[in-house]
């Protein structure tokens, strides 16, 4: 399948994923619907499901309905068995008794009220969860703390309730609601929505969300099976950082193509031995920079400074690396230079070419 | 007035777009809509067939073709009828030769221009900037593409999600394809890991097409945008095709002026690469052809004159033995190029 060197995961990340596994078979699976905004119609698509899988014999069961539901909501959620919820929160002990093979949540980032065996409700689910028992559940992107900055900078509100999104990032399955905002808009109470250009924004931080989730899911189940991925959907910037470069150009250039793509923005330097204190400053600056922009920054080891750029960049799935490039006297191009080497070699990513400033 | 497009995009047959696509169909119809039926693929799913009922559906037009009989979406019956919404699935089909238009999306085209709205069905695999990408990561190479100003253009795209999980249920049941196709299609094309990169290409490409929209509109993000332009090198080398589509995808997520350019050494043009200067123009770039000796020189001073600032090429072919010492065209066009970026395209083969 891929023509690199499968990779072999070490000792310890191999009994990690043990553990997980295991963890995994016994446990529930969790399946979460993510919606932009209220009125996308992620709950009656998260209860037509249960409707569906009640029809092909699962054992279906709704622990949490937010109120008021719409019409047609109601009338799924009457063709299904509900466990009544102990005075607004989810009844665990009825339902650890019941134990169905499949419930419904809905309003996932709902509190609990004081006194309750958890605080927050997706608690609840995780116990749920490691009772066995398939969860299926609804949230808007609102509700997902590591998101609320953004959505504040769009909507100027903030939720009150949220889960961490690293709860999301352990759901088996997530699904994107997705519909256009006129659709949200008909008919709402105009003092509570976003305006339509809000919505637009929101749709596209939900969208982008789940890619990302989605992008790591993709990932853990290629190191899974030990292959290294191929071109992935994500453009990955690798800065190629030294000394000499127009690291100030190379960086700005990469953080504004990262956030254009809504890719990752790597910077990495080959460590040398001897490299003069001048040089070393240069460096740290550059460092700092990277790190300033948000990059991530990687020193790598290795005689040979092409084979250890190419190593890097395969294995981070790089799909862009920008080098910088002095103009030497071209009566040594024969002496083929880090950066033909580089280009002769890339097979998976381009290569962008920064002309050092203080050419010639 | 031009009718409006509607595109319910997805990655993969079976994810449910004709479904949603007739579904938000019937709504319209509800209110009062003119609603109609252009062109329908049942593929014999019971619950989309179901979703058709009391749909007016314009019967396709017959054509023989090779000795065998076709049917394709009757655009002309469609004009004729002019319903205030058609619903076209199946967005990036090719239509059969001797059809008026080479592809459904001019068909599409042509009944937007007429005023008629428009509701159509499309996988993100069949967009033209993304062949590539889609061929490393599945291993098939998609023959029926759209280029992407066309979606691009679109008044809307829903993006249509299911999980890879479910589809692969779907299929399972038989409810995508009849049992023996089904079996066969989960063991290539519509396994896991293709599917979820797929599905990620899919909401990028949704997102994408929003963050389009919100800075074009006039309360647009104020955030400085630099003047880029991108110029493609172009040549007769086969992989200039992987070249253009990802210059012009770079350029569309730059929101870069996009610039094709050919330096012929004589007079006469290279066929192969007047196939590719109009495989340019197909995806909305422009191009130039320029006459000169020395390649790396034409293409700098060409550059300089556009206030370009990124050049893209292919890889050098490798020298002849008996040019060992000299420059290759990349080598000396950084040299030349000195104040623009010069991005050599990988060329990715599986």
């Amino acid at each position: 399948m891929s023509k690199h060197e499968d990779r072999r995961p070490d000792p310890g990340e191999l009994l990690r994923r043990v553990e997980a596994g295991e963890r995994r078979e016994s446990r529930g699976r969790l399946k979460v619907f993510l919606g932009y905004a209220p009125r996308v119609g992620k709950s009656l698509r998260m209860f037509d499901e249960g409707r569906r899988r009640k029809e092909r014999g699962q054992d279906v069961v709704v622990a949490a309905l937010q109120q008021p539901a719409g019409p047609e909501i109601q009338a799924v959620v009457d063709r299904l068995e509900t466990v009544p919820q102990d005075q607004g929160a989810i009844d665990l002990v009825a339902m650890f008794r019941r134990h169905p093979q499949v419930c419904l949540i809905d309003g996932l980032a709902q509190s609990n009220p004081p006194g309750s065996r958890n605080p927050q409700r997706w608690q609840d689910v995780r116990d749920l969860l490691d009772h066995g028992i398939a969860v299926i559940t609804a949230v808007n992107v609102q509700h997902i703390r590591e998101q609320q900055d953004a959505v504040e900078r769009i909507t100027h509100r903030r939720a009150a309730h949220s889960i961490p999104q690293a709860f999301l990032q352990e759901a088996d399955e997530i699904e994107v609601v997705d519909a256009p905002p006129e659709a949200l808009l008909e008919g709402a109470a105009p003092a509570k929505m976003p305006d339509a250009r809000q919505l637009s924004e929101l749709r596209e931080l939900a969208l982008l969300l789940a890619a990302d989730v989605i992008d790591r899911q993709l990932q853990g189940y290629l190191d899974e099976h030990g292959v290294t991925a191929r071109w992935g959907a994500q453009e990955r910037i690798l800065v190629c950082l030294t000394p000499k470069s127009n690291a100030v150009e190379m960086l700005r250039s990469g953080y504004r193509n990262a956030t254009r793509f809504h890719g990752a923005l790597i910077a990495a330097y080959v460590e040398q031995s001897e490299i003069g204190a001048e040089d070393r400053t240069r460096l740290e600056s550059h460092l700092t920079l990277a790190r300033e922009l948000g990059a991530e920054v990687h020193c790598l080891q290795g005689a040979d400074f092409v084979q250890a750029i190419l190593d890097f960049g395969r294995d981070q799935r790089i799909t862009q690396l920008f080098l910088g490039h002095s103009m030497r006297n071209p009566r040594t191009a024969f002496l083929r230079g880090p950066m033909d080497r580089l280009i002769d070699a890339a097979d998976e990513f381009d290569v962008r070419i920064f002309p050092h400033r203080n050419a010639e | 007035m031009r009718g409006k497009l509607k595109v319910y995009l997805g990655y993969a047959a079976g994810v449910g777009k004709t479904f949603r696509m007739l579904d938000d169909a019937q709504a319209l119809r509800q209110k009062g809509a003119d609603v109609a039926i252009g062109y329908f693929e049942p593929h014999g799913r019971k619950e989309t067939i179901a979703k058709i009922e009391g749909l007016e559906i314009i019967p396709r037009k017959k054509l023989a073709y090779a000795g065998s009989q076709f049917e394709e979406m009757d655009t002309e019956a469609i004009l004729q009828r002019k319903p205030a919404v058609a619903l076209v699935d199946e967005f990036a089909h090719t239509n059969v030769p001797g059809s008026a238009r080479l592809k459904r999306w001019q068909d599409v085209e042509a009944l937007l221009d007429a005023g008629i709205d428009v509701l159509t069905t499309l996988n993100v695999q069949h967009l033209e900037s993304l062949n590539d990408q889609v061929w490393d990561v599945t291993g098939v190479r998609v023959r029926e593409t759209v280029p992407d100003w066309v979606v691009d253009g679109a008044d809307e795209v829903i993006f249509v999600d299911l999980t890879p999980r479910a589809l692969r249920n779907r299929l399972e049941r038989g409810v995508v394809y009849a049992p023996e196709k089904a079996q066969k299609a989960m063991e290539n094309f519509f396994i896991e890991s293709n599917l979820t990169a797929l599905r990620e290409m899919a909401m990028r490409h949704a997102a994408h097409e929003l963050e389009e929209k919100l800075e074009s509109a006039p309360a647009g993000r104020a955030e400085g945008r630099e003047a880029e332009r991108i110029l493609i090198c172009l040549t007769g080398r086969p992989s200039s095709a992987m070249l253009i589509r990802r210059a012009r995808r770079v350029a569309d997520y730059l929101q870069a002026g996009c610039l094709a350019l050919h330096v012929k050494r004589e007079p006469a043009m290279d066929e192969v690469a007047e196939r590719h200067l109009n495989f340019a123009r197909n995806l909305r770039i422009e191009t130039h052809v320029v006459q000169g000796e020395d390649v790396a020189k034409t293409i700098a001073d060409f550059a300089r004159n556009e206030r370009v600032t990124q050049i893209f090429m292919g890889r050098s072919a490798p020298l002849p033995w008996w040019k060992r010492f000299e420059e290759t065209t990349v080598q000396k066009l950084v040299r030349q190029a000195h104040d623009m970026q010069v991005t050599i395209v990988a060329e990715r083969r599986r």
